[in-house]
């Protein structure tokens, strides 16, 4: 018994001496990381707030202009209407998507019907069809059979579906107790009052994180709307970027850094408000 | 659809699927449900892809007018080009390269991240954020920041070391700028999906391997990286997708595809010159030839991860 003691009372504080010492280490190594994954966007914050003289000189210290150069591009180069389009179209597809695939995934769960398995693996195999392969033929549909060129629909319409949305959704309620659905339909429940009442507010998280995943993506598209959106009123926040480096043969830098901070700011703040639900929805733990 | 399919979750309850009486009847009911998602499915997926299947076998150009069937003609044409040949060689070196060292550094600060310090919670929000980054702000943010003239990185090394790199036009440099941004950005997803991961490890297994007397490297390599397996094989796959798609934000901004060596631009991977050949060289049966052959690329990649992906690679837990 005491024989033990003492050996325990001696290895603690070699343990606690190492433990200290890596602790310091990876403090260090995380501090360099992340400082090493933040400069891009530092330089980016700092620029976008010197004046028009200082923005190309090596200078690093903050200065008072970001207002004046975000209001460059806000209005000369068309930022405020890129954004309000890429809010209104992200929104759209968002809610559109999450319907969708709630509605759909109730169908697979809660239902028996002939060609369940057929129709559930003709949506997962649409993961297969990247939109950015179809952009030939999708092009030819979307702008010549059904003239959306210079619309909205062009770029809502076909983001609707969600084969992610359909299957986490049909995950999560599969791990649902079936006894809920029973007592659902004794009280002379249907489906739609179920879904209400009982699989949507057991959904949040999942409902969350795939908001987060359908925002980003959204927000984040690029070719689909380059090649589709001709009228320059209804484009995106992200082609418009392109344009505001285009300009001329002289970009002025300050406005362009300015208006990346302010087209990075939605999906980022969506996403550390959403961070939780982001990782609680997916279904990585055993105790799902 | 989208470029991030599915986390590996659990597979079902098997039995539930197929023995259970049904929640609700109903014959109209579940397909009413169904009809929106299907019919967006099938008029802008599935029609689409049989079209881009049926426009690969003729030479069409939108400009003329022009439409001929040519059968196989646009694949032999595009597998004997050299220029093609050098897209696909150095389109597969940067999905190498990317999915690497993008889960190499993801797995490396994401396990720092997730040791049990003081302000964990703020190391792991700014390792991620990123994720939220789209490809053309990245390409956005490089470009200035690489510019030749004014870019803070040859500012510094002009002062340094007196050398100011064209990092855009040359050849071997601007091919490393954006395979560094395109980690760079995919960096978050990464560290995300890994810490998750990393926290719902079997606590258990850990402290055996340290009261065995295992220090931190080694329990890392010789019981992390092997409980991890499933979530490297999910992250695998997703970044192959990120890499080969989404990679088109990046170089249309960074590098246009350019500078050329050889018989093409060696930042032209294969979404851009698809892109060139549909919306520039107007080239249709050429690109839809082209979306055939990356099709059948995503869908091998895709059938690999139905095939191995569900497989839990697990050991012991």
């Amino acid at each position: 018994m005491a024989l033990e003691r003492v050996e325990v009372r001696r290895a603690a504080p070699s343990v606690s001496g190492r433990r200290r010492l890596s602790h310091a280490l990876t403090h260090a190594a995380l501090i360099v990381a992340v400082f090493l994954v933040a400069v891009p966007l530092l330089f980016a914050l700092v620029k976008a707030t010197q004046p028009s003289d200082q923005v190309i000189t090596p200078n690093l210290l903050p200065g008072g202009a970001f207002f004046t150069n975000l209001g460059r591009v806000w209005t000369e180069a068309n930022l405020g209407r890129y954004m309000l389009n890429s809010l209104i179209v992200t929104v759209a597809v968002v809610v559109g998507k999450t319907i969708l695939s709630v509605l759909a995934a109730l169908a697979f769960v809660y239902f028996r019907f002939p060609l369940r398995s057929l129709t559930f693996a003709l949506v997962l195999f649409t993961l297969m069809l990247p939109t950015e392969l179809l952009i030939v033929a999708l092009f030819d549909l979307v702008s010549t059979r059904l003239g959306w060129a210079n619309s909205y629909l062009a770029i809502i319409v076909p983001f609707l579906a969600s084969a992610t949305g359909t299957f986490l959704f049909r995950q999560h309620f599969l791990n649902i107790p079936t006894s809920l659905a029973d007592a659902a339909r004794i009280d002379g429940c249907g489906p739609l009052l179920f879904l209400r009442h009982v699989l949507l507010p057991l959904s949040l998280n999942t409902i969350g994180a795939l908001a987060v995943i359908q925002f980003v993506y959204v927000w984040d598209q690029y070719l689909w709307p380059l090649v589709i959106m001709q009228s320059d009123e209804r484009q995106v926040v992200q082609v418009g970027l392109r344009k505001l480096i285009d300009v001329g043969g002289q970009t002025d830098w300050g406005a362009v850094m300015a208006g990346a901070i302010v087209t990075l700011l939605p999906p980022l703040l969506v996403f550390t408000v959403l961070q939780e639900q982001f990782s609680k929805g997916f279904a990585l733990g055993q105790d799902k | 659809m989208t470029a991030l399919p599915t986390a590996p979750t659990e597979a079902a309850p098997a039995a539930r699927e197929t023995t259970a009486a049904p929640a609700f009847r109903g014959r109209l009911l579940p397909w009413l449900f169904l009809a929106p998602t299907l019919l967006v499915l099938a008029v802008f997926l599935y029609l689409p892809a049989m079209q881009t299947l049926s426009l690969s076998t003729y030479r069409s150009n939108i400009v003329l007018g022009t439409r001929q069937f040519v059968g196989l003609s646009n694949f032999a044409e595009l597998l004997s080009s050299p220029a093609y040949r050098q897209v696909a060689a150095q389109t597969l070196a940067f999905v190498a390269l990317v999915v690497v060292l993008g889960l190499g550094l993801g797995l490396g600060l994401a396990w720092l991240a997730s040791r049990p310090i003081r302000g964990g919670r703020i190391y792991r929000l700014l390792l991620i954020f990123p994720y939220a980054l789209s490809p053309a702000v990245a390409g956005t943010l490089w470009l200035f920041l690489f510019n030749p003239e004014v870019g803070a990185v040859n500012q510094l090394l002009g002062s340094l070391f007196g050398v100011r790199p064209r990092w855009l036009d040359d050849p071997t440099l601007a091919f490393g700028l954006v395979t560094a941004a395109a980690v760079w950005k995919g960096l978050g997803y990464n560290v995300v999906f890994y810490l998750a991961a990393l926290t719902n490890l079997p606590k258990e297994v850990l402290e055996a391997a340290e009261i065995d007397g295992a220090n931190g490297w080694q329990s890392f390599w010789r019981v992390v990286v092997p409980l991890l397996s499933p979530m490297t094989f999910f992250l695998l796959f997703t970044n192959v997708v990120y890499a080969l798609f989404d990679s088109f934000g990046l170089v249309d901004i960074l590098t246009r595809g350019g500078p050329v060596e050889g018989q093409a631009g060696v930042t032209t991977f294969l979404v851009y010159q698809l892109y060139e050949d549909a919306f520039r060289n107007f080239r249709t049966g050429i690109a839809a030839a082209e979306a055939v052959l990356m099709l059948l690329l995503v869908g091998v990649i895709t059938l690999l991860q139905f095939r191995f992906g569900s497989r839990r690679v697990h050991y012991g837990a």
